[in-house]
């Protein structure tokens, strides 16, 4: 479902991902855990389309597809959600105007017509009462003055809204506590399915107890250096990543 | 970046020829003879018909503002008007003669149903729906000005019923002249500033507008102003009156067609609320900004001044401004009546070369008197936008309150948005609040909008949209409507 073949990529002078290779399955979700500085989230915005990283070689397919050529909301449109780690406000904007637009927006590029109001209404009120979301918050201006917590339920609103068939989460569990992080993983785990593929960016083992991977990767010096089933994480909890930090120093 | 340079790119390579009322319109104009002086002063007012008492008027003013000088204090540049190379009167020559509908020129209708103005009664009439337990129609009354001449007024029996007076002032002259003599030039003296003398001297026409006490104007009122002969100047003056206890929304709607030359637009506006009156102001101004290297254009150099004159009264004004080569106004408030309160809600938005100087005065006179000043600029290309504000509070204005909330969005690295904040009082009590912002639209939002499925242009939009939202809501729905559209327009080819 999503290839990520040789990929090389650089910041100014300084290259970040090096020779990256990662597959991820259709229905499969995959852990990337590793050190501060290792790229991880580098590898989430390349993915995503931002436009300050410069790819110097390498291919990422989307169901087989390069999407490397396309713009961010081309590839959205094609199936891709990345869940950031700081998520933005958007003032002025109510989050229920945001939301109808991103979703009309993707059904027009992929030829589709857009929901009708009654039917919109109806996905958004239950996939906020999943996530805990109260009405009133729907009216507010995107994010603005939201806590940690619920811009980032915010997010896994919108993947349940916008029904990718690839998510990224960046550090989703980041600036969260123990009741945030139950109610996140629930999100995610309702939205597991045979056609849809996750790959879960983090470095603390314990988002992974409440979202079981089938793989974790890990991750140092811009490429990935070992791949286990979801006892790795259990490992790394305990040993941490010092036996691979001497990765980052081959980088030049 | 490279989503900047190409916002960059796009700039440079933007048709703003794209302005789409810049059709020209071959209607045979009578014209006064090129130039300014006594005679032609007198030309206009005799084409009139005016009483010598306004031919009077005119002249002093004329012969003050020769003894004048252009000022020079803001942030705007152009090239030195040559006075005596314009028009100072030009009418569409069909235009002679009483105003109904089935007599006006249809090439000249013709031109405004191009431009989407309302002008068939029964097509309002007939697309009207009566909202429950409410007696009037939500017809708008349009007064349709043609260069110098107003061409048709809609609605004005309706009115009559009510009381309302909405004529061009050229006919309320003649009509109520005690009204006219009594409030003219009462706000706005023809002393008050160079181009408010200017305008003193040749002004063309304009609306007139009284409310009588305690009426609630049955509909909106709005004028659409259309320049279309070369070289002339458009200089109209509106006045509106609201007696006691009354209320009046007006809205004005400004577009010219493209020309290689600039085009010089002084107006005055002058507004009056008694005791307990309230008057809502709406622009959206679109007049030709110029083309892509900066030439042409109109020059939009206008005085406007509210006095709310009686206690408890009540002036706001709300404006859309995104055309004009350079836009120089200030809409105010004279906050004289106790318990006055004075509003000015403004989204100014300049892309291409445009200049922009603009803000509002809220003059604190009376006792506890407010005044709410939100301002939203938005500057790309290589525009310069330029919000000046003074908020100035009397010795004996206890108890005055203002908010100013001044915020610029800057597209692009090649504008420039600048704020001047004067802010006085010389009352222990007053209390002034000001908060400004100054951003771009950050790199971060635009990718955000973009994940999620939303364009370059659409992630554009949705975050101006979003920027200005607290001025758009003031606007009455039906335009604020089209200046959501006017602003998308504007900000074309401003974003990679």
């Amino acid at each position: 479902m999503l290839e990520v073949k040789n990929l090389n990529v650089a910041i100014g002078d300084k290259q970040i991902l090096n020779d990256l290779n990662l597959a991820v399955a259709p229905g499969e979700v995959a852990a990337i855990m590793g050190p501060n500085g290792s790229g991880k989230s580098t590898l989430a915005y390349v993915i995503a389309g931002k436009e300050e990283y410069e790819v110097l070689s390498g291919e990422v397919l989307l169901n087989g597809e390069n999407v490397l050529d396309l713009t961010p909301d081309e590839r959205a449109a094609k199936g891709l959600f990345l869940a950031f780690q700081y998520p933005v406000e958007i003032p002025g904007v109510a989050t229920m105007t945001f939301l109808k637009t991103a979703l009309n927006a993707q059904r027009r590029q992929r030829g589709e017509e857009e929901l009708p109001i009654p039917e919109f209404m109806k996905r958004v009120k239950q996939a906020a009462e999943r996530l805990d979301i109260k009405p009133d918050m729907l009216k507010r201006a995107l994010n603005v003055g939201f806590s940690g917590g619920e811009k980032k339920r915010m997010d896994i609103l919108q993947m349940a809204l916008l029904e990718p068939s690839f998510a990224i989460l960046d550090e989703t569990d980041s600036g969260l506590d123990i009741d945030a992080v139950r109610i996140v993983a629930e999100g995610v785990n309702a939205l597991r399915s045979p056609t849809r593929g996750f790959l879960i960016i983090t470095h603390y083992p314990r988002l992974l107890e409440h979202i079981v991977p089938d793989t974790v990767h890990v991750m140092a010096g811009g490429r990935i250096v070992r791949s286990g089933g979801k006892e790795l994480a259990a490992e790394l909890e305990k040993s941490g990543y010092r036996e691979y930090a001497g990765e980052s120093e081959e980088l030049v | 970046m490279a989503a900047v340079q190409e916002t960059i790119d796009r700039v440079k390579a933007i048709d703003v020829d794209q302005y789409k009322y810049g059709f020209f319109s071959d209607i045979e104009a009578d014209k006064a003879p090129k130039g300014l002086n006594e005679d032609i002063v007198r030309f206009i007012s005799a084409k009139k018909n005016e009483p010598a008492w306004l031919t009077e008027w005119r002249l002093e003013a004329f012969r003050r503002w020769l003894t004048m000088r252009e000022p020079t204090w803001a942030r705007v540049s152009y090239p030195p008007i040559d006075y005596q190379e314009l028009y100072y009167y030009s009418a569409p020559k069909t235009a002679a003669g009483p105003k109904s509908l089935d007599e006006v020129d249809p090439e000249l209708l013709k031109v405004y149903e191009k431009l989407g103005i309302p002008l068939n009664e029964r097509a309002i009439l007939a697309g009207v729906q009566v909202a429950d337990g409410e007696a009037a129609a939500r017809g708008i009354a349009v007064d349709a000005i043609f260069d110098s001449v107003s061409v048709v007024t809609t609605f004005k029996a309706e009115l009559a019923k009510a009381g309302v007076i909405f004529a061009p002032i050229s006919e309320a002259v003649k009509t109520h002249p005690e009204l006219v003599r009594k409030y003219l030039g009462s706000v706005v003296p023809p002393t008050d500033n160079f181009f408010a003398t200017l305008n003193s001297a040749v002004f063309s026409d304009g609306s007139f507008v009284y409310v009588p006490p305690g009426v609630r104007c049955p509909m909106e009122l709005s004028t659409y102003f259309r320049i279309n002969e070369r070289n002339t100047g458009q200089f109209e003056r509106t006045l509106i009156i609201a007696d006691k206890g009354s209320y009046v929304s007006y809205l004005e709607g400004c577009t010219a067609p493209k020309r290689d030359e600039n085009q010089l637009h002084a107006a005055v506006v002058e507004l009056i609320a008694l005791d307990d009156a309230e008057i809502k102001y709406s622009t959206v101004q679109n007049w030709y900004p110029g083309d892509a290297e900066g030439k042409g254009g109109v020059f939009n150099f206008v005085t406007k001044r509210g006095d709310c004159r009686g206690r408890n009264s009540k002036i706001s004004w709300t404006q859309v401004e995104t055309g004009s080569a350079i836009t120089w106004k200030y809409p105010s408030c004279i906050l004289r009546g106790d318990n006055s309160r004075g509003e000015f809600y403004s989204i100014a938005i300049s892309n291409g070369h445009q200049q922009v100087d603009s803000g509002t005065k809220m003059i604190h006179l009376g006792k506890n008197t407010t005044s709410r000043v939100i301002s939203k600029g938005i500057a790309a290309g290589a525009s310069q936008n330029t919000y000046r504000g003074q908020i100035s509070g009397h010795r004996k204005a206890t108890g005055a309150r203002n908010f100013t909330n001044c915020d610029s969005l800057l597209i692009g690295n090649d504008c420039g948005a600048h704020t001047v904040p004067y802010i006085e009082s010389r009352n222990p009590s007053t209390q002034f609040e000001h908060e400004a912002t100054t951003s771009k639209i950050s790199e971060d939002q635009l990718f955000y909008c973009r994940q999620r499925g939303l364009s370059a242009e659409e992630a554009t939009a949705l975050i101006v949209n979003g920027f200005v939202r607290d001025v758009l809501q003031q606007l009455p729905m039906e335009f604020a409507v089209e200046a959501q559209k006017l602003i998308a327009v504007s900000l074309e080819g401003s974003v990679g």
